[in-house]
């Protein structure tokens, strides 16, 4: 299992030791040690919630600068669907492509052309019949990675389907290629993105254990080019021609059920915010939704409108992107063409090479009878805890103190009422101590002297 | 070795709803079970929780993680069921339409419980309750 990078990170200066990222993070991976907040990388799933959260803005996510795109001779900035629903409908998508264009890309190709076409793919790939009830969505890797952390047995449901991001950068640089200008190495793809957890997939080719990520050079996020692009739309500046691509279906995968709309016809569960993907997986794991045949679930709320990178209220764009939607009179070659999606099927550019394997946490010990111990151990001092998961101690809950002291990674006495306790103690016996008479009695003239000072 | 569990369900609890079959599956990862196992210990664990909600008066959920295996004992104080072999058929329910309309009582419980364990034991007194056993190899 190779390391995992991360794309959230603290800014020390600003974090203040608070609990507030500790008591929201869905899989318990921030402990608060030393007034700081450290991520357990090994739990963290880059959902991006500790981001929103955080009332000083010390929570952040790596991504890349503008600036990068000048490393590349040619660049081509390929932003997420979300980006149509940052901006009022009285702005054109063709106009605010065209502002992105404009921050200094030789080319913008939306991801919701990708969209489409995996979205088409996938009722091939329903078809194929290759896994067990419900086939789950791949679209978003803050899921996928909840999936291979806490549901392990569910991995195999994930669809193989590769991210709309993924496909239109392949498909940009195969045409790149193709025309034969550039070399690879000259030309810089970056994704424009609304959420952490892309920016960890772009920059982690672990994820799916190949080059495909290599396609794309980096991540930047919306809010650090919303005001350019702001600006641009502000001064009232042309539309460039033909920019925009993409169809409803395709950008209307930034909404949750976006990707379920391929499959109408199917019996099909569409959740977003990460707790409730949390409940409904819990149930599908124990077998309650047999029925179900297509699960997508989205860590944001609203589904990735709701990106801890984005900038406009979540509802605010979900309006926009149905309005969007309603007027939208643009048919891609992609809807039309099935012979097109049916040929890049075929050829197995749109599935991952490597399957989605489960990253199950690291029992308490790796001999089962020391684990038993270990685990009446966390229950023995969970009696001692006040039950309260108030978070003081830097953990989430009292039953991760118990569990991290067992661990060897906290002392019982971090719990503030078990320091109050003590400390009540430690008072009884010095007042006990101090009435024991000394053989010399000069102790005891001491103590007389004091008193009647008093 | 031995480490148990127990969990009490009282009937018609369903705020309550799957939480001991959530923490039995939490404790069985921590403890290095393979999630296999867990899995199919969580669809039966489940549907016996839910048994003991829906159609028991009230009982109690132990689960033992021994040597071999994990046995799950479901034990209840309730009317009993007076055809076992009845009980067993897939479709079967006694369940009322209230706890239909919530997704239950599609009489699959018992006879699911029983795919998914490695033994499986039922004995039931009308009147008095019911006792299932199930072990699963580890």
């Amino acid at each position: 299992m190779g390391k995992l990078w991360h794309s959230v990170y603290l800014d020390k200066e600003k974090c203040l030791g608070c609990t507030t990222c500790l008591r929201n993070c869905p899989t318990g991976a921030i402990r608060v040690r030393e007034g700081k907040a450290t991520i357990i990388e090994s739990k963290c799933i880059d959902c991006g919630e500790c981001i929103r959260v955080c009332p000083h803005h010390a929570k952040l996510a790596k991504t890349a600068p503008l600036d990068a795109i000048k490393d590349y001779k040619y660049s081509v900035a390929i932003p997420a669907p979300a980006i149509t629903g940052q901006f009022s409908n009285y702005y054109s998508i063709g106009k605010i492509l065209s502002g992105i264009k404009s921050l200094g890309f030789d080319e913008v190709v939306e991801v919701a052309y990708g969209a489409e076409i995996i979205g088409q793919g996938l009722k091939y790939e329903y078809e194929s019949k290759h896994y067990p009830k419900p086939l789950i969505s791949s679209a978003c890797p803050a899921v996928v990675k909840l999936i291979q952390v806490r549901f392990p047995e569910l991995t195999s449901n994930i669809c193989q389907l590769i991210s709309p991001m993924a496909l239109t950068a392949k498909i940009v640089r195969k045409r790149l290629r193709g025309e034969g200008n550039y070399k690879d190495s000259e030309i810089g793809v970056f994704f424009i993105t609304p959420c952490a957890a892309k920016a960890t997939m772009v920059n982690n080719p672990s994820i799916e254990g190949d080059e495909l990520y290599s396609h794309i050079n980096g991540a930047i996020a919306i809010k650090d080019i919303y005001g350019d692009i702001s600006q641009y739309l502000s001064d009232g500046k042309e539309e460039i021609e033909g920019i925009h691509n993409s169809t409803a279906e395709g950008f209307s995968w930034a909404l949750s059920g976006g990707e379920s709309n391929y499959l109408k016809n199917k019996k099909v569960l569409n959740v977003d915010g990460i707790q409730n993907v949390i409940n409904v997986l819990e149930e599908i794991e124990c077998g309650k939704l047999d029925s179900i045949e297509f699960f997508e679930g989205l860590a944001c709320i609203g589904g990735c409108v709701g990106g801890c990178l984005t900038v406009e209220n979540n509802y605010v764009a979900k309006m926009y992107i149905q309005e969007r939607a309603k007027k939208s009179k643009q048919v891609s070659t992609a809807h039309i063409d099935e012979e097109y999606i049916k040929n890049i099927y075929d050829s197995g550019t749109m599935h991952m090479k490597e399957s989605i394997v489960p990253r199950t946490p690291e029992p308490l010990d790796k001999d089962i009878h020391k684990a038993i111990e270990k685990m009446k151990q966390i229950e023995e001092l969970e009696t001692h805890l006040p039950g309260l998961d108030c978070g003081s101690c830097g953990a989430p809950g009292c039953r991760a103190l118990a569990e991290d002291i067992v661990a060897g990674k906290a002392k019982e006495i971090d719990c503030v009422f078990v320091l109050k306790e003590r400390v009540l103690e430690l008072s009884q016996l010095t007042s006990e101590l101090l009435q024991v008479g000394h053989p010399t009695g000069k102790i005891d003239d001491e103590i007389k002297k004091i008193k009647e000072k008093k | 070795m031995s480490y148990e569990l127990v969990f009490d369900v009282k009937r018609g609890d369903f705020d309550k709803a799957g939480e001991a079959s959530r923490k039995i599956k939490k404790t069985l990862q921590q403890l290095g079970i393979n999630n296999k196992i867990i899995r199919k210990l969580s669809i039966a664990g489940y549907e016996g929780e839910m048994n003991l909600a829906i159609h028991s008066l009230g009982g109690k959920m132990t689960v033992n993680v021994g040597e071999k295996f994990i046995t799950v004992e479901i034990k209840d104080v309730g009317p009993g069921i007076a055809d076992i072999d009845l009980a067993m058929t897939e479709g079967w329910s006694t369940a009322t339409d209230k706890v239909r309309e919530m997704g239950f009582g599609a009489g699959m419980g018992l006879p699911n419980m029983k795919r998914n364990a490695d033994g499986f034991d039922i004995i039931s007194e009308l009147g008095v309750g019911t006792k299932i056993v199930m072990n699963f190899f580890i």
